[in-house]
């Protein structure tokens, strides 16, 4: 544990001397977001649809205290989305998704002598395969979870119409109700290291994939494993640390 | 030229490589022959910089190589070319792009145009100039083979690496990648090294042979002094194989050519 914490250490070092040229590096990096963002929009969209809408019909079924204006929904699927479901469940998804696609991408290329062949012509492999993979990963996270914040609101809003468990107009002036605008950038800081830590841990496990198929297999799951788990203690330390 | 002095290799107490000395002359195919799992793969990997060895040295044209500068290492690693054993072609480009991509990595003051006429070239080179567009997936091993060649004199290598060129290829196609490797190292008047098990290789385009067993270098010479090296463990080894005892003997009987009675056998079956 102690001994591949020290190794990823390493690695991450390895990475950022003798890097590449500055324009080698950004072609890579938008190669790298267009295929992160646009593979993982539409599953990003759904789960964070009906994570909305889910919240929405849910708070509605409990709030039963006819003290309490109906309006607290739209304020409380707005906290409960922006603070936590948007950034953390949008970064599990993306660990599956991204997390494995690293990792079975870097693996296979590490199997079939593609990493050895990026050596031998004096190309610091890890720069050139890993470094974009990162940066792509911190850009492309936020964005997403911009579109998840922004996709469940509308999900809980149509679900509460849909189901009338809430007006629309107390929705909406529950959503306008106290609003802070530090719980975005919040947000917004946990994606970014929701990102780092998804793709290092997945690039770690692929590039040091040893053996054939079945370990490339292996190195994925691991991959997304260790990401999740990742994901969670990050979200507490942050949460204690910035709230 | 490049000079092995003593390197040794270990994995875990396992000692694969022990104490190998020896030269690969410029301008010639240097062919490094040994059964299976002799090291002749590890000994490579040492040389070309993918593994640090133990103990040893590796020098190329007189600049040492092993624990050098950074810079200096890496000078001499842009000017190595590596056909690797399972070709290693980057799969998500095609065929065009993976000749391309060494001249866009390597030398940047190119020009696309320059670019677009060395890669065409080096295409042209191996016999693919049609190939350009197909993705690795959709060309057959002995294609592959001939890509990983094109990209590996595509920058105007020095010095050039083959494992096993021939593996995994039927006799014919091996042959015609035997022949390429050996006509551009003459044309360009490059360092080569082959590393192979198939005596039709070395009867082809060996002209410097080193032979390995267990880890060390028993012999070395030229194709023509093979045949009667007086070492057994080497004896074993070519005559394990049948085609070249067939040659054999037509040469004694006929005291012909043994390179040529090879390769008509080699073609007929
Ligand atoms: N990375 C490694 N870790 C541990 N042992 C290794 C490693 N690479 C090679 N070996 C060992 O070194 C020995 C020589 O392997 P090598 O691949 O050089 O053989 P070879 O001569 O190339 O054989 P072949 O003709 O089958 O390719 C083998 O016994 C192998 O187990
Ligand atoms: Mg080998």
């Amino acid at each position: 544990m102690v001994k591949s914490f020290g190794e990823f250490l390493l690695f991450i070092q390895s990475m950022l001397t003798r890097k590449e040229r500055l324009r080698v590096l950004w072609n890579r990096t938008m190669d790298e977001c267009v295929t992160i963002g646009i593979n993982s929009i539409f599953i990003v969209s759904i789960v964070s649809a009906f994570i909305g809408a889910v919240t929405c019909v849910q708070i509605a079924y409990n709030l039963t205290n006819p003290l309490i204006p109906k309006s607290t929904i739209g304020y409380m699927v707005r906290e409960m989305t922006i603070l936590e479901l948007a950034p953390t469940i949008t970064s599990i998804v993306l660990a599956g998704k991204v997390g494995s696609s690293i990792a079975g991408g870097l693996g296979t290329m590490r199997i079939t002598e593609q990493v050895s062949a990026l050596e031998v012509m004096g190309i610091n492999s890890a720069s050139y395969l890993v470094l974009p993979r990162i940066l792509a990963s911190m850009l492309m996270f936020p964005l997403l979870v911009i579109v998840a914040m922004a996709l469940s609101i509308v999900g809980g809003y149509l679900a509460g119409s849909l189901t009338g468990a809430v007006s629309a107009q107390e929705y909406i002036e529950g959503i306008r109700t106290d609003f802070i605008p530090y719980n975005i950038l919040f947000a917004l800081i946990k994606s970014v290291v929701f990102a780092f830590l998804v793709s290092a841990i997945s690039s770690f496990k692929g590039y040091f994939t040893e053996g054939g198929a079945l370990e490339v297999g292996n190195a994925s799951t691991t991959a997304v494993n260790n990401s999740i788990i990742a994901i969670l203690v990050a979200d507490f330390a942050l949460a204690a640390l910035l709230l | 030229m490049i000079e092995v002095h003593n390197v040794q290799k270990s994995f875990n107490g396992n000692q694969v490589l022990k104490g190998i000395t020896c030269t690969f002359e410029t301008g010639k195919c240097n062919l490094l022959l040994g059964g299976s799992g002799t090291g002749k793969s590890v000994l490579l990997q040492c040389i070309v910089g993918l593994m640090q060895p133990d103990l040893g040295s590796i020098t190329f044209d007189g600049t040492m190589f092993t624990n050098n500068k950074v810079q200096i290492r890496q000078e001499i690693r842009r000017k190595i070319g590596m056909l690797f054993q399972g070709s290693a072609l980057f799969d998500s480009m095609t065929v065009y792009e993976n000749v391309e991509f060494p001249l866009k990595m390597l030398t940047p003051e190119m020009s696309r145009e320059e670019r677009r006429d060395r890669v065409e070239f080096c295409l042209k080179r191996v016999g693919l100039e049609n190939a350009g567009t197909k993705m690795p997936s959709e060309i057959s091993g002995g294609m592959k083979k001939r890509v990983g060649i094109a990209r590996a004199i595509a920058p105007n290598c020095t010095y050039l690496f083959c494992d096993e060129p021939n593996s995994g290829l039927d006799p014919l196609t091996s042959i015609k990648i035997d022949e390429l490797i050996h006509e551009i190292t003459h044309e360009y008047g490059i360092t080569t090294v082959v590393v192979t098990h198939d005596m039709n290789s070395v009867i082809e385009i060996g002209d410097h042979i080193i032979f390995l067993y267990k880890g060390q270098k028993l012999w070395d010479g030229n194709k023509d002094e093979i045949l009667n090296a007086q070492v057994p463990e080497l004896k074993e080894f070519i005559f394990s194989s049948s085609l070249v005892r067939a040659a054999k003997k037509v040469d004694d009987e006929t005291e012909g050519g043994l390179a040529a009675a090879t390769t008509d056998e080699a073609i007929n079956i």
